[in-house]
């Protein structure tokens, strides 16, 4: 399946190429003598830096490094614009699989870089591409946040995030070409002089590292401050790319908590940056095994023929924590399970699977099919009897007494907010008309699992009798997607001995067995796609307001009907929820 | 755990595999590929920690065949095959037979080999020394998709580039190409950077280091100028300039793993550019089982015509 993954990947390398030849051959003859001798092939020639175009003329007079302070001479800017928009780097080749893709000339502004993510996922992910080679020299982080630091103590603190939470070992040769690049800016959201001096560093950086002028803002920070902060982006330059370069923004769920507080989001932000340079980070769409649900449907002969109504019988996907809401209480508590997880990862999981064939595998492609399927999805018409909500209450779970969620600290004795929801969805097209997808997740739940199962029909008919296929369930595909990624086949086999008695055995996959144990971590591929600009992992602001469209009417009715069960922690979550899929005549898998 | 077999023969080491894994309780294990390790017993050691390491990224079988050479007569004419079957933790994440041939088995390996290669699984030789003249049409060879080679485990390492040269057969490589990885990222990231035409180039290494060659064929087959060889004390190869108009890129790794990239026009940066050990090299080279055509490139030191194999 190696392959598999690595061709969609040189599909995908081309179709950049492809999106920008037309302007490349328009450009005056490439100042390079060897684009002309070179092979046929040689247009697709700078693919492996896909943003390859937008770096044509930005050295050019007037961009940063001109007004940087320090030794750039006057005339090498001038000098250095000479190639035109159509040069190719005669290095790169598409048969030159060697080469890693790596990112163009740019540089990471991260804003809220005390948080727990950025010290835990963002920081050592950086590393983790820097270690692999997949950063360009010159590659620079910015850090933004209220403290009062010099850029050494925030490079210590990056140090002693990278050492512990690094998935690569540490090099110190690694951790200087890095160091150097590393700048912090002290300041308020609110500080215009913060924002001058973050614009000085970053002209400063183009100058002295290189950058071009590409620069990622991410907003590692709650969704309240977005606006602010990308206000002040835009008032102190820093949203406008200057010619030919790129400025991106990086935002973190929520994406709002309904349809309408979701378009304003995006109203806000798509007002600086272009919606094309705005990429949402869904962190389970950068695992492998998620990447997976496509090679494996896509690539494959034998499981897409049976991907349909007249084979499955319905489809369970779980997202379980088997942790509490921990300090969270202030994010979680009128948020919940459905807005937190069955709006984004749980709805795209779902479109992944009963997504269409893309007609290729790129990012506008993906986002047409991704978003038939929403708009196809069909809520049940009594949503009292098809969803359930629920909330755990204190018990003993794996050896340790937990509280319940309103014996949390700081939530409130009456609080509604569900930790556990499970709805049933059904999708309105030729291939999936009543086939219902039950979408559940939860927190204090028994182990941490997410996955997806396709449980198939029963034989229409055995030649068994009853009494050898008692033991026999419904065949299933299972999509492990964390953890212990990888794929399970369920089918019935004999029972070895004289007698003819059937019994469901498993097949395995597992990504840890068959390659690597060191698979990428999400963050770091999702970082590196959006320094490349391919927007492929990450859901649009289309499917956003899709999936809040589908989510809003739920919400809606739990808020006038009742309260959320009461499910022991520990437990599959409560006993409504088996009521539910009994109506159907199903049961939920144990995960 | 580990199994000995004395005078044996590869259905019986078959047997002994089966045995092992049920012994741990993994009967079914997903290996990706069967590594063919060709050595004497003075590389095996470090070749086969390399392949183990290896297998962490790219679980495998390793089958390592080692031909003794029997020290009197009467040996000479009792042909005999000795294995050891490792599995579990003894083996990386696969499993690893070492294979002894003496006397006549040892011109008919590929007979022991053959039955023990893993179903349908792609098949990787490598010699980490003392590879065939021909490596696509040594019996064992033939059995490999990919065959790796290492020039810097030869007497004359020119010469032998000559020979590669010559015997050229899609799925061939070549550990002194796979080294050169690193170097050639970081040229065409600095390119990307420069954007500018180049006009003239150098390769500076130490003396007859057949890794540099490669890359001054590599640069002058894509780059279409002459490369100018440079002899310094090394180690390997340690500056690689390319002349544009603007002025020189360059990036010079002096000693150590941290090399600095000079641009025209902007100030110098470090990169980290370590030399990697020979299981990093591995586990690259397994990373991709279809022919290099850019080694072939760089072994003509020309570019070829052909178009591009799927785009």
């Amino acid at each position: 399946m190696i392959t598999v993954s690595e061709a969609t990947d040189t599909t995908d390398t081309t179709d950049g190429a492809g999106a920008e030849t037309p302007e490349g051959a328009a450009g005056p003859g490439a100042g390079a003598p060897a684009a002309d001798g070179a092979p046929a092939a040689d247009p697709v020639t700078g693919t492996g830096t896909p943003d390859g175009r937008a770096r044509g003329p930005a050295e050019g007079p007037g961009d940063g490094p001109a007004e940087g302070p320090g030794d750039g001479p006057a005339d090498v800017p001038a000098a250095l614009s000479a190639p035109p928009a159509g040069w190719a780097n005669p290095l790169r080749d598409p048969r030159d699989r060697r080469l890693p893709k790596v990112a163009g000339p740019s540089g990471l502004v991260i804003f809220g870089v005390t948080g727990d993510l950025s010290r835990r996922k963002l920081m050592p992910a950086v590393y983790d591409l820097a270690n692999r080679g997949l950063l360009p020299p010159g590659f620079s982080l910015v850090g933004f946040a209220r403290r009062d630091w010099e850029d050494q103590d925030f490079a210590e603190v990056v140090h002693d995030a990278v050492k512990e939470h690094a998935r690569t070992p540490f090099r110190e040769e690694v951790w200087q070409q890095l160091a150097e690049g590393m700048r912090f800016v002290p300041g308020d959201f609110d500080d215009d002089q913060a924002f001058e001096q973050l614009r000085k560093a970053v002209d400063e950086l183009d100058a002295s590292r290189g950058t071009s002028g590409n620069y990622a803002f991410y907003l590692s920070v709650p969704p309240r401050f977005f606006p602010k902060v990308v206000q002040q982006l835009k008032k102190h330059g820093l949203a406008d790319a200057p010619e030919g370069s790129w400025r991106r923004a990086v935002i973190e769920k929520p994406f709002g908590h309904d349809l309408r507080s979701a378009k304003e989001l995006n109203a806000i932000v798509h007002e600086v940056f272009d919606p094309d340079q705005v990429f949402r980070i869904d962190h389970y769409l950068g695992k492998e095994t998620v990447q997976n649900i496509l090679a494996l449907r896509f690539a494959n002969t034998m499981f897409e023929p049976i991907w349909n109504r007249s084979f499955v019988d319905h489809v369970q996907i779980t997202m379980a924590e088997d942790i509490g809401i921990g300090g969270r209480a202030g994010y979680y508590d009128g948020i919940g399970a459905a807005r937190d997880v069955i709006q984004n990862h749980l709805l795209q999981l779902m479109a992944l699977t009963a997504m269409e064939e893309p007609a290729s595998f790129d990012a506008a492609s993906l986002l047409t099919e991704k978003l038939k399927v929403f708009r196809a999805v069909r809520l049940p018409d009594d949503l009292g009897r098809h969803t359930v909500r629920g909330q755990y209450a204190g018990a003993w779970q794996g050896g340790a007494k937990v509280r319940g969620y309103l014996e949390e600290d700081g939530i409130d004795q009456t609080s509604a907010t569900d930790t556990y929801a499970a709805i049933k969805l059904g999708v309105d097209n030729r291939r999936w008309a009543g086939v219902p997808f039950y979408l559940r997740t939860g927190k204090r739940l028994g182990r941490r699992v997410t996955e997806i199962a396709v449980v198939f029909q029963r034989a229409p008919h055995s030649p068994f009798d009853a009494g050898a296929t008692e033991e026999l369930g419904q065949n299933a595909i299972v999509i492990r997607v964390q953890p212990d990624e990888g794929m399970t086949v369920r089918f019935g086999s004999k029972v070895p001995g004289t007698s003819m008695e059937l019994r469901d055995v498993t097949m395995d996959f597992a990504y840890g067995e068959s390659f690597t144990e060191s698979s990428p971590e999400a963050y770091e591929r999702l970082i590196l796609d959006v320094l490349l600009g391919d927007a492929n992992l990450f859901p649009r602001h289309q499917e956003v307001e899709e999936s809040w469209r589908i989510l809003d009417p739920v919400e809606e009715y739990w808020a006038s009907h009742g309260r959320p069960a009461q499910y022991t922690s520990g437990s599959w979550g409560p006993a409504e929820a088996d009521e539910m899929l009994a109506r159907d005549g199903r049961s939920w898998r144990r995960p | 755990m580990k199994i000995d077999l004395t005078d044996t023969t590869a259905s019986k080491v078959n047997k002994a595999l089966v045995r092992g894994r049920r012994a741990i309780g993994t009967p079914a294990v997903g290996m990706v590929l069967t590594m063919v390790i060709v050595t004497d017993e003075e590389n095996a050691y470090d070749s086969i920690k390399a392949a183990e390491e290896a297998s962490h990224e790219h679980p495998s079988r390793t089958l390592v065949v080692i031909k003794r050479h029997a020290r009197n007569p009467r040996e000479r004419t009792h042909p005999r095959l000795d294995a050891e079957v490792r599995v579990g933790s003894e083996a990386g994440t696969g499993e690893t037979v070492v294979l002894r041939t003496y006397g006549e088995v040892s011109e008919h390996a590929d007979s022991v080999v053959l039955p023990l290669l893993l179903p349908d699984a792609p098949v990787v030789v490598w010699w980490p020394a003392d590879a065939p003249e021909d490596p696509a049409r040594d019996p064992l060879g033939a059995l490999g998709r990919r065959r790796i080679t290492d020039l810097y485990a030869v007497e004359n390492p020119m010469a032998v580039l000559r020979a590669r040269q010559r015997s050229y057969a899609p799925g061939d490589t070549d550990l002194a190409w796979t080294r050169l990885t690193l170097w050639r990222s970081m040229l065409a990231a600095a390119l990307d950077q420069a954007r500018a035409a180049v006009t003239s180039a150098a390769v500076e290494a130490e003396a007859d280091n057949p890794a540099a060659e490669l890359l001054a064929r590599w640069l002058e087959a894509r780059l279409r100028v002459r490369v100018d060889r440079v002899v310094t004390a090394g180690p390997v190869v340690t500056t690689v300039r390319l002349g544009t108009e603007d002025g020189e890129v360059v990036i010079d790794r002096p000693e150590g793993p941290l090399a600095t990239l000079t641009l025209p026009g902007q100030p110098a940066r470090r990169l980290a550019l370590k030399v990697r050990p020979t299981s990093e090299l591995l586990a690259e080279e397994l990373r991709r089982l279809d022919a290099d055509e850019m080694y072939a490139v760089a072994l003509r030191g020309e570019a070829t015509e052909e178009p591009a194999a799927h785009v």
